[in-house]
């Protein structure tokens, strides 16, 4: 599977306040939550991102609450994949979940400007920058998370086993 | 080669003799639990499962606090959710307002989450049962989901990284400080998915109310748990409100840890995190020149009954600052009434005070005194990222309550030593 998008570049510990601030969790739908996704960070992004963009950041992306309307808010508003230097754990198993792909890039940031147009090989984590030509490798999905893609994801999967 | 605390515990759920870090287990959960923001989602998930039934109906809660009582009719609508599902499923614990508490300090003072324990739940804040010496995490509504339907959860078992706290506590330091200077010194992923294991002759005399603040934010510092060993202090602590059996587990002497690190209690100063991260902290003094607009004491993180009385120590016989709005929010029924029973809500009450029914509410800007824009607080709560308790331009520092309490009284950041205590 390939992704091709155009970038959004974000800093270190972008929290989950950040991407879905607390003040809209009183509903979990898609598209109500993306109408405000990362709005901690302004409203610039909610109002201008594109079908197919990815997001670029720095390390420990996604700490902070458990809330999965985090991934849930990005991939409604069309979020192709995000990749950053690190991840916290909740939302790395989160994005899993809900089937938004994430790629562990240690030092991404120093290849890819905000703008730029990025080419994605999930199956090889091959990153590849259009528009300054540099490449890039994603650290390779664990074994059993990639089982788990591959049986459709977690609610898929446990449904197998409750059958069994 | 021996184990840590929390891979005995990992090991045991998973029907293993050993297991070490890195390896990938199956794990059985012995608790499970989320809240009106996190159940609905997982209620939907659960449902597309298509289990007949939750795994088992006295491990499964709902806990609505967190927008609880419900502030607008989304809220309704999300609290009613998990009211009908537990009516429907017949589980045995749902907590209604005027029954309930803020969950983590709710789940432990009802013996429902106990020592040895794997707890899951659909909130960051689930670490905090690792001051009764179980695995406890926080997880995402999916994966709560599947936990409800199988009784399991699959987790890597983490690196373990051991922290060593020696020396005697200066006045007016409490948990919540060792626990925000810790993370001052490692940063917000410092501990990144791995195990946190708190040690030390300081910790082995530590109340269990402080304990449960420490682990509470281990997730602050990125860890996957935090946890201290079960000793005498949990047991008497634990007896007499554990529903269920339970079990102490300890380290090997010769556990391995990824990393070590030594702390002299005594040298941590009284210590306050400023805005917008967990990690950036300062001792209390050099923040005498921030002027702030509300105090709150509560939350998962210090809203226990020591913590409301530190801070009702402080504010007896005096005013809250005619600046200042001080919001004061007792983590449980149980604790409501006994605060109230000793008279301690009234010393809030008279001193101008807001006195809450239990709720989440302003931590994470949900209602109950949320900010506008410009507006500082300074909270006893966990998390200070922009926009955590309301406007995208407010701002939120972290204590501990007997700091809280005297910046309320002077409308400054201030250490109780500032009113001569």
């Amino acid at each position: 599977m390939e992704f091709k998008g155009k970038v959004w570049t974000f800093g270190d510990d972008v929290d989950t306040d950040v991407i879905i601030p607390a003040m809209y969790l009183s509903t979990s739908d898609p598209k109500e939550l993306a109408a405000h996704v990362m709005e901690g960070a302004g409203t610039e992004f909610a109002g201008n991102v594109a079908e197919g963009d990815i997001i670029v950041a720095g390390k420990n992306f996604g700490c902070g609450s458990s809330r999965e309307h985090a991934p849930i808010a990005l991939k409604a508003a069309g979020v192709s994949a995000v990749i950053a230097g690190s991840f916290a754990r909740i939302f790395y198993r989160n994005s899993f979940n809900i089937g938004l792909p994430i790629f562990e890039a240690p030092g991404i940031l120093e290849s890819v400007k905000q703008g730029d147009e990025l080419e994605v090989d999930a199956t090889t984590g091959t990153i590849r920058n259009l528009t300054n030509g540099s490449e890039t490798t994603a650290k390779p999905i664990p074994g059993f998370m990639r089982d788990l893609i591959e049986k459709g994801g977690l609610v898929a999967w446990t449904k197998e086993k409750i059958k069994a | 080669m021996g184990m840590t605390i929390t891979e005995k515990i990992l090991a045991g759920h998973a029907g293993k003799e050993h297991v070490a870090p890195g390896e990938l287990i199956n794990a059985k959960v012995d608790f499970l639990l989320a809240n009106d923001i996190t159940a609905p989602i997982a209620i939907t998930e659960f449902k597309k499962i298509g289990a007949k039934d939750v795994f088992d109906r006295s491990r499964v809660t709902f806990v609505p606090d967190h927008f609880a009582p419900q502030k607008d009719i989304q809220s309704a609508e999300q609290c009613k959710l998990l009211r009908e599902f537990s009516r429907q499923y017949g589980l045995e614990h749902y907590f209604e307002i005027g029954r309930m508490g803020v969950e983590h300090a709710l789940l432990p003072e009802q013996g429902l989450v106990l020592p040895g324990d794997v707890v899951i739940g659909a909130d960051s804040h689930t670490c905090t049962y690792g001051g009764l010496g179980a695995f406890s995490t926080g997880v995402g509504s999916t994966d709560l989901a599947a936990a409800m339907a199988t009784g399991e959860c699959w987790f890597r078992v983490p690196e373990s990284m051991k922290f060593v706290y020696t020396g005697k506590f200066s006045k007016w330091v409490t948990g919540k400080d060792l626990i925000l200077h810790t993370i001052g010194d490692i940063g917000v992923d410092g501990a990144l998915y791995r195990a946190m294991e708190f040690t030390g002759e300081a910790m082995e005399n530590l109340p269990m109310h402080a304990r449960l603040t420490i682990c509470n934010m281990a997730i602050e510092a990125g860890g996957k748990n935090g946890i201290i060993a079960p000793d005498d202090i949990t047991e008497g602590y634990v007896k007499g409100r554990a529903r269920r059996d339970y079990k102490f587990f300890a380290s090997d002497p010769d556990a391995s840890y990824v990393e070590v690190r030594d702390y002299d209690v005594s040298k941590i100063p009284i210590t306050v995190a400023c805005p917008h991260l967990p990690s950036n902290t300062r001792a209390v003094e050099e923040l005498s020149d921030i002027r702030k607009d509300q105090s709150v004491v509560g939350s998962c993180t210090n809203g226990r009954y020591e913590d409301i009385l530190e801070a009702a120590n402080v504010i007896r016989g005096r005013k809250v600052h005619p600046d200042v709005r001080m919001v004061v929010i007792p983590a449980t029924q149980d604790i409501y009434r006994k605060t109230m029973r000793e008279g301690l809500l009234d010393v809030f009450v008279e001193a101008g005070a807001v006195v809450s029914t239990p709720t989440c509410g302003p931590c994470l800007g949900g209602h109950m005194g949320v900010l506008a824009k410009g507006e500082r607080a300074i909270a006893t709560t966990n998390r200070n990222f922009v926009g955590r308790m309301g406007h995208l331009e407010s701002e939120v520092y972290l204590s501990n309550p007997a700091v809280a309490a005297a910046s309320a009284v002077l409308g400054h950041i201030a250490s109780p030593e500032e009113l001569g205590l």
